[in-house]
């Protein structure tokens, strides 16, 4: 066998390989192998890791001169906008579901909560970085003040935006719900958050990937499981491109 | 033919490791570069994003600014799939190499075979085994089961410099493990440095492959292949 005989045929057996992992990436137990992948870094960060650790805080000279807004940045929704023309005025935020006490919160009300300010970095799933300040209630502040219930496991973010014609939603277990750095932000690098960035409030959960930070927020729903809502995979990106759900990874 | 003296030159958990690593490295390389294309820009420091300034540019190698899909997997963009590729082959490059490590220090393959010897680094001897290279000449007619010192020194590079590199930089880029260990980001100078090391680690991967199989070929790829399948390598006369 001559030299470039050999050679070719080693070409075609990595091209064979690269061409073969589209048929696996399409076949339905290909999937089913790979996405295996999600649960078994999830349970290793959480078992080698501390639960309650805070995502590194920075300094307001080490910010992103500029943050860039990605994803939805101006919902066209009738009710989003006339709401958004009133500087948000009759705008509330619900928290109901599984909670003893439902809540409908004006921004006067959530910014009379108690408040935490941090500078963290927002790492998006497509690769890059932006650093910026958070200002709002813990998550955590609203979740006592409405009572879980014990059945309640996730917590569903329904949003006012949409992509690709679907309503925009996220949703998050209780280890990051109750984490002390996941707040509903109402305002950013010390202004109140611009509209491009999810106005009037936007969720941070600090040790997940930018997808997971649910903007234009409506809606809080605790529920025991996330199979039944929407497409059934716990948010959007989830749902239409099969994203991981846990995106601490 | 007949008459050459065969030797088992490598065991059993080093065969399987290096397949099982090819594998995993071709497919991590492929899906990162595909990653990449999400966003085709390189930075230095903790963030870095389209109104700061990189030091890299896909656009700058590939017209469009994306990696073109006979290099990438999948073939056509998907960033959720090409990550999901990724993260099973991350676990599997990494847990590998860990009981690879552990086989070869209880097997004493790393001490036996790769160690490298301070007389093996000197710049005449370097300078010899460059010139034996050309010549191809590759095996210590004495020795012939041993590693040449330009072969040690690239093998310890990948098993012991560039993998780890690319699972602890890999790691470094994961917000869940920088809250759990802010001391990894930091040894590499923050997120989007890791993510660039990354980057570089990957090419100079793909650069050992390269060379590795180009050197496969120029050995004798049947004889050395096979050894890598079945252990058994026949020494040249």
């Amino acid at each position: 066998m001559s030299l470039i005989t050999r050679r070719s045929l080693l070409i075609a057996g990595a091209g064979g390989l690269v061409a073969g992992c589209d048929g696996i990436g399409n076949s339905e137990a290909g999937r089913d192998l790979l996405f295996k992948a999600e649960a078994v870094h999830r349970s290793l960060q959480r078992a080698i890791t501390d639960r309650n650790a805070l995502a590194r805080q920075f300094t307001e000279a080490e910010m992103s001169p500029r943050f860039r807004a990605n994803g939805s940045i101006f919902p066209t929704d009738p009710a989003y906008r006339a709401s958004m023309r009133g500087n948000f005025a009759d705008w509330r935020l619900r928290v109901d579901g599984l909670v003893a006490r439902p809540l409908s919160l004006s921004l006067a009300d959530i910014r009379a909560l108690p408040q935490r300010a941090q500078i963290t970095r927002h790492d998006c799933v497509e690769g890059w970085s932006a650093i910026g300040k958070w200002h709002g209630p813990k998550l955590s502040t609203l979740l006592d003040l409405a009572g879980m219930k014990d059945s309640a496991r996730f917590l569903v973010f329904h949003c006012a935006d949409t992509l690709y014609g679907r309503p925009y939603y996220e949703s998050i277990d209780l280890i990051d719900a109750f984490h002390p750095q996941t707040i509903l932000a109402w305002a950013m690098n010390n202004r109140t958050l611009p509209v491009e960035h999810g106005a009037p409030l936007r969720l941070r959960v600090e040790r997940q990937l930018g997808y997971k930070h649910a903007k234009y927020l409506m809606r809080i729903e605790a529920v025991a499981s996330i199979g039944a809502i929407h497409g059934g995979k716990g948010g959007l990106w989830e749902d239409i491109a099969d994203y991981e759900w846990y995106a601490g990874i | 033919m007949a008459t050459e003296p065969t030797v088992y030159r490598h065991r059993l958990p080093t065969r399987l490791w290096h397949w099982v690593t090819a594998i995993s490295v071709i497919v991590l390389l492929g899906s990162g570069l595909m990653i990449l294309n999400a966003h085709g820009q390189l930075y230095w420091g903790q963030y870095g994003a389209n109104y700061d300034q990189p030091w890299f540019r896909v656009a700058w190698v590939f017209e469009g600014g994306r990696v073109p899909g006979w290099l990438t997997i999948p073939s056509t963009y998907n960033l959720a799939l090409a990550r999901r590729w990724h993260l099973f082959f991350a676990l599997v490059l990494a847990f590998a190499l860990l009981a690879f490590t552990i086989a070869s220090l209880i097997n004493r393959h790393f001490q036996r075979d790769l160690r490298v010897r301070m007389k093996e680094l000197g710049p005449a001897h370097l300078a010899a085994e460059v010139k034996a290279h050309a010549a191809l000449r590759f095996h210590d007619p004495e020795n012939p089961r041993a590693y040449n010192g330009l072969q040690k020194l690239s093998y310890v590079a990948v098993i012991f410099v560039l993998l780890p590199l690319a699972i602890f930089t890999g790691l470094a880029m994961s917000p869940g493990m920088n809250a759990a260990w802010p001391w990894l980001v930091d040894v590499f100078g923050g997120r989007q440095s890791a993510r660039s090391i990354h980057f570089i680690v990957a090419m100079l991967l793909a650069l050992f492959i390269v060379v590795h199989l180009a050197l496969v070929i120029l050995a004798g790829a049947w004889n050395e292949v096979r050894s890598m399948v079945t252990g058994w390598w026949k020494a040249p006369q």
